[in-house]
């Protein structure tokens, strides 16, 4: 049998865009990241595993993997509903309300940290009344997350959008018509659909939370132990001129992460694969 | 593209070429200094008095250009190749490294210029709380219990290290220099900061802007600069019975220098820091001035206490640095859990 490379296709091109792709990709992604491990590669092995599994980069690790996925999952509920708002009904303001949501992603997070730390601390409009309640937002954990929030958001619901604009409400209504509960519409007609697009909107905002660095300064308070995240690690092994254990962290980071979000790839494709039998 | 176009283009170009030519033959030398982030002001107005200095001496006309920022950050941008002239950053640690690490100037870079160095020097205060509630009058006063202290992390700060030192070197004076006490005292004194800031400025932020602490540890370049600016009446200084004396030096970067040919000119406007109207300047903008007439006249406003230096008492930076800040150093035992 003869192995085919490549599907014949009859749009020109093929050889040219790919090798333009592939040159792209190499400059703006494969290059850096290589030099990132050939740095890191300078450590010898004991070195390494020492400078990642310090106690303080665990606790470290905690928060930026908890905090980013706690910040993905609120983002992931509560960016839906605002999608659907957006998309489904017709009011005053919708225009503004949709432009809103683009504002995390053009303000500096150095802005939006020093913004929310004043709302979050003790004396803040809305710290004074959390404080009322003993609940501590601005330099404990949970700041991180409210920060984490705030710049996740627009991943979710951009990438809900233009899906629940295709969807059909007829699909809902004949499902209805057809007897199914309201709740049996959602569960068994609308999100089957979703599923995979509200599986990518979360693993966008969680990795955009992962690599935050500059609205988490502000907010964390920066404790060692307890609100440390790793980035801010790294900035201080680059601040003691240990490059190649910064970027062995960055390492430590990027393989953990790229572990989690080809999960969430396999997960999709999984969802994709049960739809499509269904089908 | 039609004729027209073309030839207007082409003017352009001719145009462009010839005022390039026409500033090289002025002969405007340009000299790049990459400082640290509470100098802006200083050398905005020292470059140009240095360049009206330097015009009558020589004929020449120099454009100093500037850059600002962390010192640590802007001193890993020098060994990553920003072409500075010279280098003007808040402690010697930083241009040890770039010497060590990057070799752009030689070893004994310090010893080329008086007082270290240091064309001015500053320390380390205490700004409190208007009519100072907590009654906070000196080192002691910070590990008290019901005081709470804002100070940014010295692992991630550089300025910061001088507050952390000036710490220790106050609590070794009042143990007859038991290291053990003096590590229990700075351990308490970071048990009663509740935020570690990344930098002086998150810090100033948190202690004015949020209103959390009772103490803020300052420069006294920064502390006058903020009451002059930023606060009216709302905090005070107070001046401890005693400090560490903030050494921010100065140096030519030879390498670079060479390369653009202003070893001259960079060596002459570091020279020119120390002259009389220069540290004028330097005593208005809060630093203190090293010349002893200037000194002088400034007298009544910066207020003469014992300081330890950070070459006689702690060994210099290396020793200081590997000691204290360094993975596993004192300061990361304070934070060690259990």
């Amino acid at each position: 049998m003869k192995l085919v490379l490549k599907q014949p296709s009859i749009l020109p091109g093929f050889g040219l865009t790919l090798g333009f792709s592939l040159t792209y990709l190499s400059l703006v992604v494969l290059i850096p990241l290589a030099g990132l491990f050939a740095r890191t590669a300078t450590l010898s092995w004991e070195r390494f595993w020492h400078t990642v599994t310090d106690a303080r980069l665990l606790a470290a690790y905690r928060l930026s993997f908890g905090a980013s996925l706690a910040a993905a999952c609120l983002n992931l509920f509560f960016g839906l509903i605002v999608a659907w708002v957006l998309v489904r009904y017709r009011f005053p303001g919708r225009r503004l309300l949709d432009a809103l949501i683009d504002l995390p992603f053009a303000l500096p997070t150095a802005v939006a940290g020093i913004a929310l730390t004043a709302l979050y601390t003790d004396t803040g409009w809305v710290g004074r009344w959390l404080a009322l309640l003993n609940i501590k937002v601005a330099f404990a954990p949970l700041g991180v997350v409210v920060a984490l929030t705030f710049i996740g958001l627009p991943f979710v619901v951009r990438t809900l959008q233009p899906v629940l604009e295709d969807l059909d409400p007829e699909i809902e209504e004949a499902a209805a018509s057809l007897g199914a509960w309201r709740r049996h519409t959602l569960r068994r007609v609308v999100l089957p659909e979703l599923w995979p697009v509200m599986l990518t909107g979360f693993a966008l905002a969680f990795a955009r939370a992962l690599g935050e660095y500059g609205s988490i300064v502000f907010i964390s308070g920066n404790m060692p132990m307890k609100t440390e995240i790793v980035p801010l690690l790294m900035v201080m092994k680059l601040e003691q001129y240990e490059y190649a254990e910064a970027t062995a962290i960055a390492v430590a980071m990027l393989l953990i992460s790229f572990t989690l979000l080809l999960i969430i790839n396999l997960l999709q494709w999984w969802s994709g694969q049960r739809h499509a039998a269904v089908r | 593209m039609n004729a027209k176009t073309t030839l207007i283009l082409a003017v352009l170009g001719v145009l462009a070429v010839l005022s390039s030519v026409s500033l090289a033959q002025s002969g405007a030398a340009v000299l790049l200094n990459v400082s640290y982030d509470p100098t802006r002001e200083l050398y905005q107005e020292y470059n140009e008095v240095f360049a009206r200095h330097w015009e009558k001496e020589t004929g020449q006309k120099v454009t100093v250009r500037q850059s600002h920022g962390g010192a640590g950050k802007q001193a890993r941008a020098v060994m990553d190749g920003l072409e500075a002239d010279v280098m003007t950053l808040a402690l010697a640690y930083d241009i040890d490294e770039v010497s060590a690490r990057a070799g752009l100037l030689p070893k004994e870079w310090q010893s080329r210029l008086p007082h270290n160095s240091c064309p001015y020097t500053s320390t380390i205060v205490f700004l409190v709380r208007k009519g100072n509630p907590k009654n906070i009058k000196d080192w002691d006063d910070l590990i008290r219990s019901d005081v709470s202290v804002i100070t940014p992390n010295p692992k991630t700060s550089g300025g910061a290290r001088w507050n952390y030192l000036a710490a220790w070197g106050y609590a070794l004076q009042h143990n007859n220099n038991d290291e053990a006490k003096a590590k229990e005292f700075v351990t308490k004194l970071f048990k009663n900061v509740p935020v570690l800031d990344s930098g002086a400025r998150g810090s100033t932020i948190t202690f004015v802007q949020r209103s959390i602490g009772d103490v803020l540890l300052a420069w006294e370049n920064e502390a006058f600069l903020f009451m002059e600016k930023v606060s009216k009446g709302e905090v005070e200084m107070v001046v401890p019975s005693m400090s560490i004396l903030a050494e921010p030096p100065v140096t030519v970067v030879d390498k670079v220098a060479e390369k653009h040919g202003t070893v001259k000119l960079a060596t002459a406007y570091l020279q020119h820091l120390y002259s009389e109207e220069a540290q004028d300047i330097v005593a208005r903008y809060h630093y203190r001035p090293t010349l002893e007439s200037v000194a002088k006249k400034y007298a009544q406003k910066f207020p003469q206490i014992p300081m330890l230096t950070i070459d006689s008492d702690f060994g210099g930076w290396q020793v200081a640095q590997k000691k204290h800040f360094a993975d596993g150093g004192v300061f990361d035992d304070i934070y060690k859990p259990g």
